[in-house]
């Protein structure tokens, strides 16, 4: 659906992307994560047809988004970061508004309800709340009926709850088959949602791949976390175990490989009785702290 | 199309400081004026024109100028500082259509605030409509290129509505003074009425003081006001950002 090559785009000042190259398929989430600056925006710019590269090359549905503008903005659906509407346009104008500017439109009550704006249908733009703007950007970015959405920290602004409702609605968006690319720095998002994660800092790709394999790839230590009492020694003596460390009757059991399973068996075959057992997994957190670490411009 | 320019309107409608100065504001000082004893007596400073007949015909030069230096840029501005145009931008819609849709409905304003001063000034002070049509239809288009070039200058740039704001004022009131604006010409220094003629705006009242008493427009006036739109109209588009 979108294949970029070796982008690299470059401001009066700094070069905003050196080297980024990736490729969307068709039906899934694929999210651009990366700290702030360090050149997501710029590429999904690109992308859309906002900026023109000063190398490599960028493809949307076979069509290049410059040449081709025309077409691809048929096609593509997007929510800026930084956009808005004037104040005094109604909700419900602005959806017409816009529907007016595609072949074939999406129904905008439609959309009004999928979004949960039904009711705010004649409020002006100006009085909406964040969650509601927000709502109401990403039903324009979907009104031209897209096969490609480009959303641009979307939930950036919003309260938890708020950004939880929003991520089940951009599964309900790519459950219609529409492909998304999500661009934001909330690496929870990028794990609950995406199917794929770039990983971008300082205008390079520095990892490409699932939210678990990237995990995967950082994932050489586990912490293994149990109440209970428990002889350090028959931990310590397991060859995946690295250390055990234990405050009061909470243990803390470091280690690699199959861990959860290696210290089970043996607190079973000691009979020994532990509570509150889980295992502490890195996190997208923890990956990207580590991939961009020290590279944060 | 259509419904971007019906949206446009819709949204000019609602600001009431548009609406205000855009439609209603020339007339409400061409009212005043007329309140004043001295605008009603024949004068020989004016040859031989009530205060009243110059003050109508300034007016409308005035309601040109209101829209165009004013109005426009804080609005394109406005569209310019909040994404507007940049969301507009990522759709099969053109950004520049938006402009064309809003020019559109701000030369409707124009056209009714002129309007306005002209039916006031006839039932309220008896100043005849222009007595040369011709003349000043042709002042009206001149005068409006003219002016709505220079408002395109003042919003090629300028990042946010605050700022068209200031340097639209800034633009704007020392054009009123050269104009005749706050004095007619006639009781400025000859250096003032000079310098006048050179402003887009002093040559729009000129122009429309002519058309109203059917004198032929002066070449001047006409130079001016092409000269204007033909240099600040390319400098606009070659200034212009759309972020």
């Amino acid at each position: 659906m979108i294949e970029v090559k070796n982008l690299h785009k470059q401001y009066p000042n700094h070069v905003a992307v050196h080297d980024v190259s990736f490729s969307v398929a068709e039906g899934e989430i694929f999210g651009i994560i990366g700290p702030n600056g360090a050149g997501k925006t710029t590429t999904v710019e690109c992308v859309e047809g906002l900026r023109v590269p000063d190398g490599g090359t960028v493809s949307v549905l076979g069509l290049d988004p410059r040449r081709d503008a025309k077409e691809v903005r048929q096609s593509l659906g997007v929510q800026l970061q930084e956009s808005s509407l004037p104040d005094n346009l109604k909700v419900w104008e602005a959806l017409d508004l816009y529907c007016s500017f595609y072949r074939k439109p999406a129904n905008p009550d439609r959309l009004l309800e999928d979004w949960g704006l039904t009711e705010k249908r004649n409020s002006p733009f100006g009085k909406l709340s964040g969650g509601q703007k927000q709502r109401l950007f990403i039903a324009l970015a979907l009104v031209g009926n897209p096969r490609i959405a480009i959303l641009d920290e979307l939930t950036t602004g919003l309260d938890p709850q708020a950004r939880r409702d929003t991520w089940d609605l951009i599964e309900g968006i790519r459950d219609s088959g529409v492909t998304v690319v999500l661009v934001t720095h909330f690496m929870e998002e990028a794990e609950r949602l995406c199917d794929r994660v770039a990983v971008i800092a300082k205008g390079r790709v520095v990892a490409l791949d699932t939210p678990a394999g990237l995990i995967a790839q950082v994932e050489s230590t586990q912490r293994l976390r149990f109440r209970g009492e428990v002889d350090e020694r028959i931990l310590k003596d397991l060859p995946e175990v690295s250390e055990v460390h234990r405050t009061g009757d909470q243990v803390v059991v470091s280690g690699t490989g199959e861990l959860l399973q290696v210290v089970s068996l043996v607190l079973a075959r000691h009979r020994i009785g532990v509570r509150d057992l889980r295992l502490e997994r890195a996190s997208l957190d923890d990956v990207f702290t580590h991939l961009t670490e020290g590279r944060t411009s | 199309m259509k419904k971007m320019t019906f949206v446009e309107l819709k949204l000019f409608l609602r600001d009431p400081t548009a609406v205000f100065f855009g439609l209603f504001f020339p007339t409400a000082l061409l009212l005043l004026n007329g309140l004043l004893p001295f605008s009603k007596e024949a004068s020989e400073d004016l040859g031989g024109l009530r205060g009243i007949d110059i003050v109508t015909p300034i007016m409308v030069g005035m309601a040109i100028a209101l829209v165009a230096i004013t109005v426009l840029p804080v609005h394109v501005a406005q569209y310019r500082e909040r994404g507007v145009l940049r969301r507009m931008a990522v759709t099969p819609f053109r950004p520049f259509l938006l402009l064309v849709a809003q020019v559109a409905v701000q030369l409707c304003a124009i056209l009714v605030s002129v309007g306005l001063v002209i039916l006031v000034g006839w039932l309220a002070f008896d100043v005849s409509p222009p007595k040369s049509p011709l003349a000043f239809v042709l002042s009206l288009v001149l005068g409006v290129a003219s002016l709505f070039s220079v408002g395109f200058l003042v919003a090629a740039r300028v990042s946010t509505a605050k700022s068209a704001q200031g340097i639209g004022s800034l633009v704007f009131f020392p054009m009123l003074f050269f104009a005749g604006v706050f004095f007619p010409v006639e009781f400025m220094p000859e250096i003032v009425q000079r310098i006048g003629d050179f402003t887009p705006l002093g040559a729009v009242v000129q122009a429309m003081r002519d058309s109203w008493t059917g004198a032929s427009l002066e070449p001047l006036n006409i130079a001016v006001m092409i000269g204007m739109a033909l240099i600040a109209t390319p400098a606009a588009l070659r200034l212009f950002r759309w972020e």
